[in-house]
Formats: structure tokens, sequence, C-alpha cells
């Protein structure tokens, strides 16, 4: 698993209280790990802080699971 | 008219965060009182507090235990303290796997005195170090009072009267005695009622120190801070916690055979009118407040056994209260025991006048009165009253009165009774 990858897991076990098995690139922040709106809102604040990327309102829309913020960090980091 | 009983306890404070370690403790003569460990308090006036125990402490207090992760770290610890004590007292009262009927008809009237205070000081922080963009999603409806009712609700599935109360140090009181009218009323057959607190923070202690309400002569002692009726009183210590009760109608209650503590059935209101935060110097709300209280349970002052005072452990509140004591009481002060828990668990703001309820509830069931810690040398206008110095004391207690006044000049007294 890629450093970016484990450092997103960390960040979603914390915040979701989830077990970290259930984090998987495929997983569904609100359908598999009970997210709520405000929890991904959170969520996106805390991979800005631990990446120092920006992650814009619409970019932030797309972001359903796990891989989908493993991408856009990847991308888009420093 | 529908009769109004309590059937579920729940407890989160300095003293523990069970009812019977609580009890114990309060009985023992212990003290909830440290220095403050939350923070750095040592620029503070007042640095003394009675706070929560952490895990690892034989009292201490596990918030994992019915409060879900995620919400721990969303919400103000005075909001986990709440919904902790509501699950107790649900567990207590075999109520946490109720029917969707009967969840229609129970509700929720929990409230808090301030609120989130050490959430709204650090988002502050934040906002005014980072900019708005880093203020929590949660910032809001994990700092309101009324969101204990409403995370107690979505956690239970109580669909009946979803209530808050804030009058400040009232609140606990007010929130029973309110709920206890929804159940009189109709609206619900059962209410979950109390408060909570948890402002043990860089501005909660300020500012109280600032508006010279806090003991700051003991800061070495901390245990010997709290100390109502005392000559050498200087203020309060501020306390955290939380204290719920399950009430529920009396037919209720008894067809499904519940366990019975105790019935309310006296609540008195009124408003001082006078001043922000000190008390009218003749007592006159507080008087009135037990009288009504008194009048509506259909009770004399002979009834009473027990008074849990508010006695905060101010210089000029704890004898406000006993003078207007004396004055209803006439002869019949010298039947009763009147003692001030507060000396053991610090003040706990909104959440007092619920767990003091709930330690008069205690008091009927093993009919002995809690202590009045370091009463050492009461002060001149005492004479003539037993107000338990020290040690618990083995009575009879049938009937008792509980006492909680506020900033603002608000006054909230509660009479229950023994229930054969």
């Amino acid at each position: 698993m890629s450093d970016t990858a484990e450092r997103v897991k960390k960040i979603v076990v914390e915040h979701l209280g989830v077990e970290e098995d259930k984090v998987t690139p495929d997983a569904s922040f609100i359908d598999d790990l009970g997210a709520d709106s405000l929890d991904i809102v959170e969520l996106v604040m805390a991979f800005e802080e631990e990446f120092g990327v920006e992650i814009p309102d619409d970019a932030a829309e797309k972001i359903n699971t796990v891989g989908d913020a493993n991408k856009y960090i990847e991308e888009h980091k420093g | 008219m529908r009769r109004v009983v309590v059937t579920g306890l729940g407890l989160v404070t300095p003293l523990g965060s069970d009812v019977e370690t609580v009890w114990a403790n309060l009985i023992a003569g212990e003290s909830g009182a440290t220095a403050i460990t939350k923070f750095d308090a040592s620029d503070q006036k007042c640095r003394i507090a009675c706070e929560v125990k952490p895990k690892d402490h034989p009292w201490g207090f596990d918030a994992d235990k019915r409060v879900d992760h995620k919400i721990q770290r969303q919400v103000d610890p005075f909001i986990v303290f709440g919904i902790d004590a509501a699950g107790q007292a649900l567990e207590d009262a075999g109520l946490t796997d109720m029917d969707e009927a009967t969840r229609f008809r129970a509700g929720c009237s929990i409230g808090a005195g301030i609120g989130g205070l050490p959430g709204i000081e650090e988002q502050s922080i934040v906002l005014h170090e980072r900019g708005p963009g880093r203020v929590s999603p949660h910032f809001v409806h994990g700092r309101l009072i009324n969101l204990i009712s409403g995370q107690v609700s979505i956690k239970y599935g109580l669909m009946g009267p979803n209530h808050a109360v804030v009058t400040a140090c009232s609140t606990g009181a007010h929130s029973i005695g309110d709920a206890a009218r929804m159940i009189r009323d109709d609206d619900a057959d059962i209410m979950l009622a109390g408060g909570a607190e948890s402002t043990i923070c860089p501005i909660g202690i300020a500012g109280f120190a600032q508006a010279r309400a806090l003991s700051t002569n003991f800061n070495d002692e901390p245990t010997r801070g709290s100390r109502p009726y005392d000559v050498d009183r200087d203020g309060f210590v501020m306390g955290e916690g939380a204290g719920v009760v399950v009430l529920e109608e009396y037919e209720h209650a008894k067809a499904r055979g519940a366990k019975i503590y105790a019935e309310v059935i006296g609540y008195g209101l009124s408003g001082d009118a006078y001043h922000v935060t000190a008390p009218h110097p003749e007592g006159s709300g507080a008087y009135r407040s037990m009288e009504m209280a008194l009048r509506k349970a259909g009770l004399t002052p002979a009834d009473i056994d027990y008074v849990n005072a508010h006695g905060t452990s101010t210089p000029m509140g704890d004898e406000l209260e006993l003078g207007a004591v004396r004055r209803l009481f006439g002869d019949a002060i010298g039947n009763i025991s009147m003692s001030s828990t507060k000396s053991a668990t610090g003040h706990l703001l909104g959440g007092a006048g619920a767990i003091e309820s709930i330690f008069c509830i205690l008091a009927m069931r093993d009919q002995i009165v809690p202590p009045t810690l370091n009463l050492d040398n009461p002060s001149e206008g005492c004479a003539g009253v037993d107000l338990v110095p020290h040690v618990a004391k083995k009575r009879q207690v049938r009937a008792v009165l509980n006492n909680s006044f506020g900033f603002g000049g608000t006054n909230a007294s509660l009479v229950m009774r023994q229930v054969d």
C-alpha cells in the first residue's frame, strides 16, 4: 500500500471509528463506512491538513470512496 | 391525576461514573476535588476543580461504554456525559428495548446551564489563527445544549417530547420538574430528565473567577475548597458531569413491574427579579420556590426530613438560602437534616439539580443523609440547624426537598417522597 493510502486509512479510522480492514479502496464513505455529509466535510479538511493540498468543494463532492480520496491526493499533493 | 415516579438513575460525577460508586463515595465523605489537570491553570486565580476522573482511575469514566467513538470526537464532553448518564438510567429502568408504541410516548428533557464552552473556546482559536475554512463542520451541533436530548433520542429511538432547559444552575431541577409535568399532562408516559455540564476550561474558570464566584483561597488544599456554611468559605469549586433520571407515569411503571425509587410530588419555580448574579438579600425567591413546591406536594414543612441545599459555598448565597429555609420551616427546622453535597462533588452547574435529586432519592432508599464536608466552623446564621457536618447520618427519610438557584435569579425546588 502506498504511503498516501496508509495515511488516508489512518485518518478515516480515527474520524469514523471504523475497523481498519473495512477501509478498502472500494469502500464508500457513506454506504460502507457510516459517514454522513458533514463527516465527509471533516475528512476532507483532515486530508487537506495532512497532505497540504487544497480540495475545492466541487472536487470534494466527487470523492465517494477511499480510492477516490487516494487518487485525488496522489494527483494533487505537492 | 397522573402520578409521576422515578424508575431509573444515571450518574457521571467527580466521585464516580456509576450510581453505586458515586453514592458510596459520597456517604464515605470522599471529595472529588483536585488541582486542575485538564489544562495548565498556573495563571488562573482558581486552580482547583472537581473533574470527572479518567478511565484508569478507580472512579474513572469510560466514554467507550455507551458513546460511539465518532460522536465522542464531534461533541463537547457535557454531551458525552449526558448520553452516558441517560443510558445508565434507561438500563437501570429496564427500558433499553422499548417497542415503537412505547417509544412514541417516551421523551427527553436533559439540559445544561452553559453548554459547550470548551469547544467554543477551542474553535474560536481555530477561527482566529487559521480562518473560517478550518472550523469544524460539527462545531454547532457539537456544542448546543439541546443536543444531549437530541443524541439520546436518536440513539434510543425516543419520539416523545424533546426538550432542553437552560436556566444556569437551576437547569437540572427545572428539567426534572418540567418533564414531570409533561407526564402529568399526558404528553408522555416516560421521560429521561436531568442535566449535564463540563466547563472546566480556561475561559470557563477565568469567567467564573472574574465574576468572583469561585474559591481562590484553597489552591494548595483542593479538597478543602468547597465548604458550604463554613466561615472560611470563599466561593464554589467547579464540578462537571451529568445526572439523568427516568420519570414514568405511576400506573405505567406498576404495570410493567418496574422498580420504583420515589414519587415526584411537588415542583416550585420563581424569579428573584433582583440581580444577575447576587441572590435576593431576603432570599425571597428561594422562599417562594420552596413554598410552591411544598404547596403543590400537599405537604407541610413538618413532613420533610431532608433538604439537599443549593449551598454552593459562596459567602452570600449559603446563608440567604438557610434564612429562607428557616422562615419557611419555622419550628419544623429542628426536625430536618440539610446538607450540601456540593462540598464533595463541586458545583455541576446545569447538572447540579439532577445529581442532587438522585442523592435525595438514594437518601430515601438507604435511610441515610450525605454529609456537608469541611464544615469546621459553621457561620453564625447556622445555629440550630442540622447541616450534617463531615459524616453521613443514619435517619428516617420519607420526604425530601431539593433546591437549585441560578444566575439571572432563577429558582427551582422539587419535593419527592417514598412510594409504599
